[in-house]
C-alpha cells in the first residue's frame, strides 16, 4: 500500500507543479522569457488566501477568488511595467529583470508581512469536526487520500483540459499560439500582440495563485520565500516536458512530483532534489528539447 | 533533426557526359559528386546530383528559388549528412567527415544570409579563417610565450594581405557588424579564402549588390581563382555574373539536375528555358 | 599590430585599477582606517570579483548562459578546505598551504567543469541554463550529505559520520549538513588580490589569443565558426572549464576565510548574484565585471549599518530593475542619454559585446 500511497502523493504534488509549470510554459511560449518571478506570485497568492481566511474569516472559496484576482492583476502589472519595455531587449536583460522582480516580491512581502513562517489554514481542513481525517478511505483505511490531494489532482486536470480547449478553440487562444509562433506576422494579421501577451501573464498568474493555495493547503507553511523552490521545480518540470508545450508542462509536472516523492521515500530525503535534477539532465541529454518539445535545428 | 542512417555507397562510375566540361581536362576533378541525394522526412530535396568540378574551374549552380541549390552547399559542407551518394574531394570520400573536417580538407564557403562574427573586428574575422593555420596552442597564448607573438604577427600580416585583395585593409579594425552590406559579403569571401581552400563555395555573392559592385565582384572572383589557383562553385541569380565568368554551369530544378554545360549550351537548352520561363527578367 | 596593442592596453588598465585599489586599501588597513565590518568584506569581495570575471568568460565571451556557477565555487570551497586541513602536516607554511588549497580548488573545479561540460555543452540556450542550474543544485545537495575525514591513512569519504571509520586522531573535515567545521582561516586579502591578478591574466590572455578568438566566434555565429574549421566542442569546453577552474579557486579562498562553511551558501541565489554582477558590469567586459562585483557586493553590506537595513534588498531589487530598464529600453535609454549627457558611458556599456 505504501507504494500506492506514494504514487498518489506524487501525483497530487505533481499536479501542483503542473499547474505552476503551465504558467511558466505559457509565458515562455509567448514571451520567450524565463519568468523567474513566477514562483513568487505563488507566494503572494497564498498570502492573500491566508489573510482572507485567517484575518478576515472569509470562507475558503472567497479566499481563493481573492488570491486569483490579486495575482492576475499583479501578473499584468509586472508584465506592463517590467517586461513590456524590454520586448526588444536581449534575453539576458529580461532574465535579470525577472530576477529583480522576484527579489522585489520576496522582500516586499518580508517587509509587509514579516519574515517569520506562518501556519497556513488549509482550505480543506485535514480533520473534520469529529476529528477523523478529511480523506477518502479505501481498502478499509489502508489507503487514505486526503481531500486536498484529490482536489489538487482534479483542479490540475480541469486546468489542463480547459487550457487545451482554450488555446485550440477560442479566438484569444489561437491568437496566443499565433503570437508565440511569429509576433510580427500575428501583428500583421490584426492580432493585438500586447494585449495577448498581457492576457497570457494574467492566465499564468491566476494559475499560480490557485497553485499557491493548493500547495499551502497540502504543506501548510507560509513565508516570503515559500514560492521560490516550487518555482524552480516547476520551471524544471516545464523544461522536462518541453518548454512551450502545454501537455509537456502537465506531463513534466506529474512526473516530477512522482520522481520527487519516490526519491524521498526510497532513496533519501536530502537527495530528492539531486535525483530530480539528475533525471532532468538525463532526459535533456537524450531529448534536448524535453519530452514533448520540438527540436528545431537552426536553418543555414 | 534525426537523420536517416546512411549506408556507405559503392563507388559507381558516372558516365563522363555527366561531368561539366572541364577547363583542365587532363587532371582529375577537385570535386566529384556521385548520385548525391538527401531526403527531409518524406521529401526528396536533392536527388541524383552528379557533378564534377575541375581544379581551377569557376562553376555555377543555378536554378529557380527552392530548387535545392543551398541544400547542395549544405551537403558538400556536411551541414547536412547526405541520405545517399558520394562526395569525393580531391579523390577522398568525405563520407565520415563533419563540417570542421571538410573545411580542413579544403572546402570553404560563404552564406546566403551573411554569417560574420559581428562583434569582432574585420581583422579578427579573417584571423578566424586562418585559425587552423596559426600554429600556437592554448598554453602559449595563455602565458604569452614567443610562439604566441610570432603566430599573431604572421596571422596579422597574412590577414592584411588577404584583406587587401578586396581593398579592405583600411577597415581592419572596424567591427564586422558595422560594415555596409557589400563589404560584409566581401569579408565573408576573404574569411573563407583564409582557410586556404581548394574549393570555394559562394552562396549568392552578388545578392543585394548594384551593377557596378557586381562587375567588380566578377573581376575579383576571377582574380581569386587566378591568384590562388583554386576551384570556385557559385550559386547566383544574377545571370550576367553567371554567364560572364562561369566556365561550367549546372542547372537545378526541384532537386534534380536538368542541364549541364557551358554558358552557351545552357542558354540554348530548352529544359532550362522552360524552367526559367517568365522568370528570365528576375534573373 | 594596432589591435594587439589596444587589447593589451585595456588589459594593463585593468591590472592598474586592481593594483591601485589594493595599494590604497592596504594603506588604509595599515592606518586602521577601515572598520571591522569593512575589513571582513575584503576577502569575500576578492572572491566575488574572481567569480564574476570567470562567469563572464562563460556568459559574456562564450555566450552561454550558466545558472550554476556557484556549484563550482562550492566544489572549490570544500576541496580547498579539505586540502588545507589534510596537508597540515605536509606543508607547515600557511601561505604555501593556502596556495596549494587554491590549486586543489581550481583543479577540482576544472574536473567538475569537464564532467558537467562534456554532456551539457551540446545543449543550447535556455536548456543549457536549466541544466547548469540543475548541476549547481545537485552539487549543493550531494555535499550536504557528504562526510569527509582525514587520518594518517589518508582521506575518507562517506555518507555518514560513522561511515568514515577514522583511525585514532583522525579529523572530520566536512560533516554533512553542518558543512566544513574548524576550518583554518588561511585566506588573506593579499592572497585574494593575487588571485584576482591571476584571473585577469588568464582571462585576458585567453581572450586575445587564437583560442579566445575561436570562443568569441562561437558566440557570434556557431555555424560560420564550424565552416571555417573551428572545433565547437573543444573551444566551448575550454572556456567552460577555465571558468569553472577559476570559480573553484575563488571558492577555496572563500571557504578558507571562515571557520565554518555550509554548502547551502553556494546555492542558486549565489549563482544569480554573480550573474547580476556580470550583466550589470557589461557582458564581455572584464573591467565591468571587476567594478560591478566590488561595488554591488560591498554596497548592500554597507547598507546594513544604516536605518534602511530592512529595506536594503528591496532597494537593491528596484535598482536592478531600473538599471535593466534604463539600459535596454530604447525610449528610456534615449532619455537617460539626454539627461546624463557625457556621464552616460559607464552604465550604458552594459549590453555591448566584445572583450575589453
Amino acid at each position: 500500500m505504501s507504494f500506492l500511497n506514494n504514487v498518489i502523493t506524487g501525483v497530487s504534488l505533481g499536479s501542483i507543479y503542473a499547474i505552476i509549470a503551465l504558467g511558466y510554459t505559457m509565458v515562455y511560449g509567448i514571451a520567450k522569457m524565463l519568468n523567474f518571478a513566477h514562483g513568487d506570485v505563488i507566494m503572494v497568492g497564498a498570502f492573500m488566501c491566508f489573510f482572507a481566511m485567517g484575518s478576515f474569516g472569509l470562507p475558503p472559496l472567497v479566499g481563493v477568488l481573492l488570491a486569483v484576482v490579486v495575482c492576475t492583476v499583479l501578473g499584468m502589472v509586472i508584465e506592463r511595467l517590467a517586461y513590456k519595455p524590454l520586448r526588444q531587449a536581449p534575453s539576458l536583460a529580461v532574465l535579470i529583470t525577472a530576477i529583480g522582480v522576484s527579489y522585489l516580491l520576496q522582500n516586499g512581502a518580508q517587509i509587509l508581512w514579516g519574515a517569520a513562517t506562518k501556519t497556513f489554514t488549509p482550505i480543506i481542513s485535514p480533520t473534520n469536526a469529529a476529528g477523523e481525517p478529511n480523506a477518502l478511505q479505501l481498502f478499509g483505511g489502508q489507503l487514505s487520500i486526503s481531500y486536498v490531494a484529490l482536489l489538487s489532482i482534479v483542479v490540475c486536470l480541469v486546468v489542463m483540459v480547459s487550457l487545451t480547449l482554450f488555446t485550440g478553440r477560442t479566438k484569444l487562444g489561437k491568437a496566443m499560439r499565433a503570437c508565440s509562433e511569429d509576433k510580427g506576422a500575428a501583428q500583421l494579421m490584426g492580432i493585438n500582440v500586447d494585449s495577448t501577451i498581457s492576457m497570457t501573464f494574467a492566465i499564468g498568474s491566476a494559475l499560480a495563485a490557485v497553485a499557491g493555495v493548493l500547495m499551502c493547503s497540502a504543506y501548510p507553511i507560509l513565508s516570503p520565500t515559500t514560492g521560490s523552490l516550487p518555482g524552480i521545480r516547476a520551471f524544471t518540470a516545464a523544461v522536462f516536458g518541453g518548454i512551450g508545450s502545454i501537455p509537456g508542462a502537465f506531463l513534466g509536472g506529474i512526473l516530477l512530483g512522482i520522481i520527487e516523492t519516490f526519491a524521498k521515500a526510497y532513496i533519501s530525503t536530502d537527495l530528492s532534489d539531486a535525483v530530480v535534477f539528475a533525471v532532468l539532465i538525463i532526459v535533456l541529454l537524450v531529448k534536448p528539447a524535453g519530452l514533448l518539445g520540438k527540436y528545431v535545428p537552426e536553418k543555414v | 533533426m534525426v537523420m536517416p542512417k546512411r549506408e556507405p555507397t559503392k563507388l559507381v562510375p558516372v558516365p563522363s557526359t555527366n561531368i561539366i566540361p572541364e577547363r583542365d581536362v587532363d587532371k582529375s576533378p577537385i570535386l566529384e559528386c556521385r548520385h548525391l541525394g538527401i531526403d527531409f522526412g518524406g521529401l526528396t530535396a536533392v536527388n541524383e546530383f552528379n557533378m564534377a568540378i575541375g581544379r581551377t574551374e569557376i562553376a555555377g549552380l543555378i536554378g529557380p528559388n527552392g530548387a535545392g541549390k543551398t541544400t547542395v552547399f549544405n551537403l558538400l559542407t556536411k551541414v547536412y549528412q547526405p541520405t545517399r551518394g558520394t562526395i569525393l574531394l580531391d579523390g577522398v570520400d568525405t563520407h565520415s567527415m563533419n563540417t570542421v573536417q571538410v573545411n580542413k580538407a579544403g572546402i570553404a564557403r560563404t552564406f546566403q544570409n551573411i554569417r560574420l562574427f559581428n562583434n569582432l573586428t574585420v581583422e579578427d574575422n579573417v584571423k578566424l579563417g586562418l585559425h587552423n593555420h596559426i600554429s600556437y596552442g592554448m598554453w602559449q597564448g595563455l602565458f604569452r610565450l614567443p610562439g604566441y607573438w610570432k603566430g599573431e604577427r604572421v596571422a596579422h600580416e597574412r590577414a592584411m594581405e588577404l584583406l587587401s585583395i578586396f581593398d579592405m585593409a583600411h577597415l581592419a579594425s572596424a567591427k564586422a557588424g558595422s560594415l555596409p552590406y557589400g563589404a560584409q559579403r566581401r569579408l565573408e569571401i576573404v574569411r573563407a579564402l583564409a582557410t586556404n581552400p581548394s574549393l570555394l563555395l559562394l552562396d549568392e555573392p552578388a545578392a543585394g549588390m548594384n551593377p557596378s559592385e557586381t562587375a567588380e565582384l566578377m573581376e575579383n572572383i576571377v582574380k581569386i581563382r587566378d591568384t590562388f589557383q583554386i576551384a570556385i562553385l557559385l550559386i547566383e541569380h544574377d545571370m550576367s555574373l553567371v554567364m560572364g565568368i562561369c566556365e561550367g554551369i549546372c542547372v537545378l530544378n526541384f532537386g534534380q539536375i536538368i542541364a549541364k554545360g557551358t554558358p552557351d549550351e545552357i542558354q540554348a537548352d530548352p529544359a532550362v528555358i522552360e524552367a526559367y520561363l517568365g522568370k528570365q527578367k528576375e534573373g | 599590430m594596432k589591435k594587439i596593442n589596444k587589447n593589451s592596453l585595456n588589459g594593463f588598465i585593468n591590472y592598474g585599477i586592481v593594483i591601485a585599489a589594493f595599494v590604497v586599501l592596504q594603506l588604509l588597513l595599515n592606518r586602521g582606517a577601515l572598520s571591522n565590518s569593512l575589513q571582513s568584506l575584503l576577502v569575500p569581495t576578492c572572491c566575488y570579483i574572481v567569480m564574476a570575471v570567470s562567469l563572464n568568460l562563460t556568459v559574456g565571451i562564450l555566450g552561454e548562459l550558466s545558472l550554476g556557477h556557484a556549484g563550482f565555487m562550492s566544489l572549490g570551497a570544500f576541496s580547498g578546505i579539505t586540502a588545507a586541513i589534510a596537508l597540515q602536516g605536509l606543508i607547515p607554511s600557511p601561505a604555501l598551504r593556502l596556495a596549494a588549497a587554491l590549486l586543489v580548488g581550481g583543479l577540482v573545479g576544472a574536473i567538475g567543469g569537464v564532467i558537467i561540460g562534456v554532456p551539457v555543452l551540446r545543449l543550447r540556450g535556455d536548456y543549457l541554463a536549466i541544466v547548469t542550474l540543475a548541476f549547481g543544485e545537485i552539487i549543493k545537495n550531494v555535499i550536504m550529505v557528504l562526510y569527509i575525514g582525514v587520518d594518517e591513512k589518508g582521506l575518507h569519504v562517506a555518507m555518514s559520520e560513522a561511515g568514515l571509520h577514522l583511525a585514532e586522531g583522525g579529523v572530520t573535515i566536512v560533516k554533512g549538513p553542518m558543512g566544513a567545521v574548524n576550518v583554518p582561516k588561511l585566506a588573506s586579502f593579499t592572497a585574494g588580490f593575487l588571485l584576482i591578478l591571476v584571473t585577469l591574466l588568464v582571462v585576458q590572455n585567453l581572450v586575445s589569443s587564437r583560442s579566445g578568438r575561436a570562443i568569441m566566434a562561437l558566440r557570434d555565429n556557431r555555424i560560420a565558426a564550424e565552416s571555417v574549421g573551428i572545433n565547437v566542442t573543444k573551444y566551448k569546453l575550454m572556456a567552460f572549464v577555465t571558468s569553472a577552474a577559476l570559480a573553484g579557486a575563488a571558492g577555496a579562498l572563500f571557504g578558507l576565510n571562515y571557520s565554518s562553511t555550509v554548502s547551502s551558501k553556494f546555492d542558486f541565489n549565489t549563482s544569480i548574484l554573480v550573474l547580476v554582477f556580470v550583466v550589470l558590469g557589461g557582458l564581455g567586459s572584464i573591467r565591468g565585471s571587476v567594478i560591478a562585483a566590488a561595488l554591488l557586493y560591498v554596497l548592500p553590506e554597507l547598507l546594513r549599518q544604516f536605518k534602511l537595513a530592512e529595506y536594503r534588498m528591496l532597494i537593491y531589487a528596484i535598482i536592478l530593475i531600473l538599471v535593466m530598464l534604463c539600459t535596454n529600453n530604447p525610449m528610456l535609454k534615449q532619455l537617460m542619454d539626454n539627461t546624463i549627457g557625457k556621464f552616460k558611458k559607464q552604465p550604458a556599456a552594459a549590453e555591448k559585446g566584445g572583450a575589453q
